[in-house]
């Protein structure tokens, strides 16, 4: 069955069940996501895809949000521009997004000034490279979830991480800090896969980036082999 | 590590093995009473013993802020800072308390005897400034004047309906008589009884004023044979306390309230989810729970369980109460679904506040005309306000809906010291401010909301004239910034933001933009998060702004020039063209410059990790059995 409601006043037809941000990418309107992902649960939890629909105390996330006949939906209201570029400026308050280069063009397309809030604390931490697979740069990470829901019930079913701390404190994390190879984690990538900002990444490609050459990385050996060995 | 004997754990958590991840909070909190913290090694056979993945046990282990991953006094004082408590001199109090001990808030001593912290809201406003002390296990409240290591209950007002039995220790079955309403509600249909809720008006008392019986039509129709009846008496909100008086001194009330529900949709099991902070409550509604199980009211039809929180304001939000019970974080979940189709477990649930449930059994017995008698038209009945900080006499008080604010006031012998009133804090935290001009507005819900006030849990926290509202609502922020999940990035960042622009203010050091900065993220909370604490973590804030803007105002002003620069910016953030990149990136690295020289966090983190390591060999050294 077919449903009709308005998008920005244009009037559109679409089949029931449809996320309103699926009716918008079908229509080519523009509605940014970060935490949002094909492969994972939308969670809803970024708030950037968040539009205003008539008759609504606050603005609807439009990943989770089912279109329904009769529906009036602005996606760029005054409401929905201040929330969004507000999320954006205390992203870029907050961790540093040098890897993120979608979030770096929704903020120039949404005019957010990336030192909005000054004398802001910052998420902050070391580098942590505990195994041959993958580094974990935590002050990259803004809590999309997508690696601890691939690693849990959206894929790998391995439960290696979850969540430290809470509120504005919240980092990903292992049992007590351990280390990765001692804790349930396979190694499968997924996680790394999913990340959207370069706080998860490839081994190799961090040590390219620190300036070593293929052939020095090639002859570390630091793959699996090794490890059993 | 080694020396932790894990031998008493298994027996003490043993009746929680079956419910299996639903019984991780039950199964902790027993651990930590045995080690008196959650070392590796024991989370790690709690893990094990309820099957659970070891990375989510350390995860709900870090979101409650009452179970500690390292070794803690074997004392433990918690001093609540939050408004009601500063005006009467929290601050004092815990200086003292740290010089007297040579530790700071938030330290253990090294010979591990006593660990000093700053608590929020303990719900006992009405006897601030409240202190909670556990020392070996034993727990006292209030003010020190020990009483039965029980909190007083200063019940007044003008009627006793929903207080009758509050107000002189706990009301046993044998006083509290039978259940009458319950055994009334049993003569009729299920929707009848239904239908008298609806028609007694009754709704929410937890601050979100939902009508109760159309909550209740919704989970009698909702499809599904198992479906839960959940009194959530998480209650967390700063200045509140009805709930604590309510269950400690007439815990049958609530109970009764609850089988009447159950029975009106079909429930055959209930919660009661009660804060952490209220440990005295836990062995009165035990003692209750098995007295209505003697006298044949709870049993195989319908049966109670109690669990406890672990200090997380959040899980007062219903969604994220029912992740608590399932053994999670406390995060909110995302609605629709509502509970009344997919609550607990994905059941049909209804979940009510202790308040609200108290009404029940008064509308059963009586009948909603004869319920109506008292109250308005829109607000029928009675209601309870807990009215703390400056007035005489601070305490709950169970009124008509109708008295006006002033009467209220009278009724607690006035503003205290002879003072003259500045503000009266109205809803809690997540409330907004009144003042003089207010007295006269009726507290019903109708009049309230045209004053564009919350009802909320009823709180009514008076300050007088010599008060500083900016020292207010900097513990607002700062309550907000802790108790926020960290779930949705509005509420995640936004609290934190916020914190640190009161800070500013409440020093008179305010940025030039800092009203403006103020406001985005007070109304990007308030649209965009995903949850009711999001959504009203800025609603003080927003309302004390607009009575007192010169508050917010930094020393030279010029805050209408910034508002005009703001409003350029967002009418370019309108145009989605993306333009003048060049000066954009040079503005990101500017701003990259200023924020490498700023590193608060990172110091934060060295003084922590030391602070670690020296509790590490003092716990080598000291070793605890």
């Amino acid at each position: 069955m077919t449903i009709s409601f308005l998008m920005d006043g244009k009037e559109v037809i679409v089949e029931e069940n449809k996320t309103l941000l699926e009716v918008a990418r079908e229509n080519g309107i523009d509605i940014p996501t970060i935490c949002f992902h094909e492969v994972t649960t939308a969670n809803a939890l970024c708030r950037i895809c968040v539009v205003e629909v008539e008759g609504q105390r606050v603005l609807q996330p439009a990943c989770i949000v089912k279109a329904a006949a009769g529906m009036k939906v602005q996606t760029r209201s005054e409401k929905v521009i201040r929330a969004r570029k507000t999320i954006l400026e205390m992203l870029s308050s907050t961790m540093d997004l040098s890897e993120a280069p979608e979030i770096q063009t929704m903020m120039r397309e949404y005019g957010a000034d990336t030192s909005r809030f000054p004398d802001a604390e910052r998420r902050e931490s070391d580098v942590i490279d505990d195994n041959p697979m993958y580094i974990r740069d935590y002050s990259k990470c803004l809590l999309c979830w997508r690696c601890v829901q691939v690693c849990a019930e959206d894929a790998q079913y391995t439960f290696a991480i979850n969540f430290d701390g809470r509120g504005f404190e919240t980092q990903i994390g292992t049992f007590f800090d351990k280390t990765i190879p001692e804790t349930s984690c396979v190694l499968c990538g997924q996680c790394v896969a999913v990340c959207p900002t370069g706080a998860l990444k490839p081994k190799r490609e961090y040590l390219l980036e620190q300036g070593m050459s293929p052939q020095e990385i090639s002859v570390l050996n630091t793959g699996r082999k090794k490890r059993k060995a | 590590m080694s020396e932790i004997d894990l031998t008493p754990l298994k027996p003490a958590i043993e009746s929680y093995i079956p419910l299996g991840r639903s019984g991780l909070l039950p199964a902790l909190h027993a651990a930590q009473k045995i080690y008196g913290w959650l070392p590796q090694v024991v989370a790690g056979e709690v893990a094990k013993l309820l099957h659970v993945p070891l990375a989510d046990v350390h995860g709900v282990i870090e979101f409650y802020s009452l179970y500690y991953n390292e070794q803690v006094g074997k004392t433990f004082i918690r001093v609540c800072t939050d408004p009601a408590c500063a005006l009467k001199g929290a601050d004092r109090l815990l200086d003292h308390l740290c010089n007297h001990y040579d530790v700071k808030p938030g330290q253990t001593t090294e010979d591990l005897s006593l660990t000093i912290e700053r608590s929020p809201c303990l719900g006992l406003c009405e006897q601030a400034p409240a202190v909670w002390t556990m020392d070996d296990g034993q727990w006292t409240v209030g003010d020190g004047e020990k009483e039965d290591d029980r909190p007083r209950s200063s019940v007044y007002g003008q009627i006793r309906e929903l207080t009758s039995n509050c107000g002189e220790g706990t009301t046993t079955l044998a006083k509290y008589g039978e259940y009458s309403a319950y055994k009334k509600a049993m003569t009729l249909k299920p929707e009848d009884v239904i239908a008298e809720i609806k028609a007694s008006g009754l709704v929410g008392r937890g601050g979100a004023a939902f009508p109760t019986g159309v909550k209740w039509e919704g989970a009698a129709e909702a499809d599904g044979t198992q479906k839960y009846v959940v009194c959530n008496a998480d209650e967390s909100e700063p200045g509140t306390f009805k709930d604590r008086i309510l269950l400690l001194d007439d815990p049958h009330r609530t109970i009764e309230g609850m089988c009447v529900a159950a029975y009106a949709i079909g429930a055959s099991k209930g919660y009661i989810y009660i804060r952490g902070e209220y440990p005295y409550i836990v062995p009165v509604l035990e003692n209750a729970i098995i007295e209505a199980r003697d006298a044949g009211y709870l049993g195989e039809k319908f049966d109670i369980e109690i669990r406890v929180g672990a200090g997380a304001y959040i899980c007062g939000e219903e969604t994220a109460l029912f992740e608590s019970i399932e053994g999670k974080r406390g995060f909110p979940r995302v609605k629709p679904p509502f509970p009344t189709t997919n609550g607990l477990f994905d059941k049909p649930t209804i979940i009510n506040n202790v308040e609200t449930l108290c009404n029940v059994p008064l509308i059963i017995s009586k009948g909603s005309t004869e319920y109506r008698r008292i109250g308005t038209e829109k607000s029928p009945g009675s209601k309870l306000f807990c009215v703390s900080g400056d007035v005489v006499k601070p305490g709950l008080y169970e009124v008509e809906f109708g008295v006006t604010l002033r009467d209220l006031i009278i009724m607690a012998s006035g503003v205290a010291s002879k003072k003259s009133l500045k503000a009266v804090l109205f809803g809690g935290a997540a409330g907004a401010f009144a003042t003089s001009e207010h007295l006269d507005v009726k507290l019903t819900f109708e009049d309230l909301r045209s004053a564009g006030l919350p009802l909320g849990s009823g709180v009514v926290m008076v300050f007088d004239e010599t008060r500083d509202i900016r020292d207010v609502l900097k513990r607002l922020g700062k309550f907000f910034a802790h108790e926020s999940c960290g779930k949705c990035y509005p509420c995640q960042m936004g609290t934190q933001r916020q914190m640190e622009i009161l800070n500013r203010v409440a020093v008179g050091d305010a940025l030039p933009d800092d009203y403006v900065r103020l406001e985005d993220v007070g109304w990007t909370m308030t649209d965009a998060s995903l949850c009711g604490l999001g959504q009203t973590a800025a609603s003080a804030v927003l309302s004390a702004m607009k009575l007192w803007p010169e508050l917010f105002k930094d020393e030279g002003g010029g805050m209408k020039d910034e508002k005009k620069k703001v409003s350029k910016v967002s009418e370019a953030a309108k145009k989605p063209v993306v333009k003048k990149e060049v000066s954009k990136v040079s503005k990101v690295s500017k701003a990259m410059k200023k924020v490498s020289k700023v590193k608060p966090k990172a110091v934060k983190k060295v003084t922590k990790a030391a602070a670690k390591i020296k509790k590490k060999t003092t716990t080598k050294t000291t070793k605890k059995k």
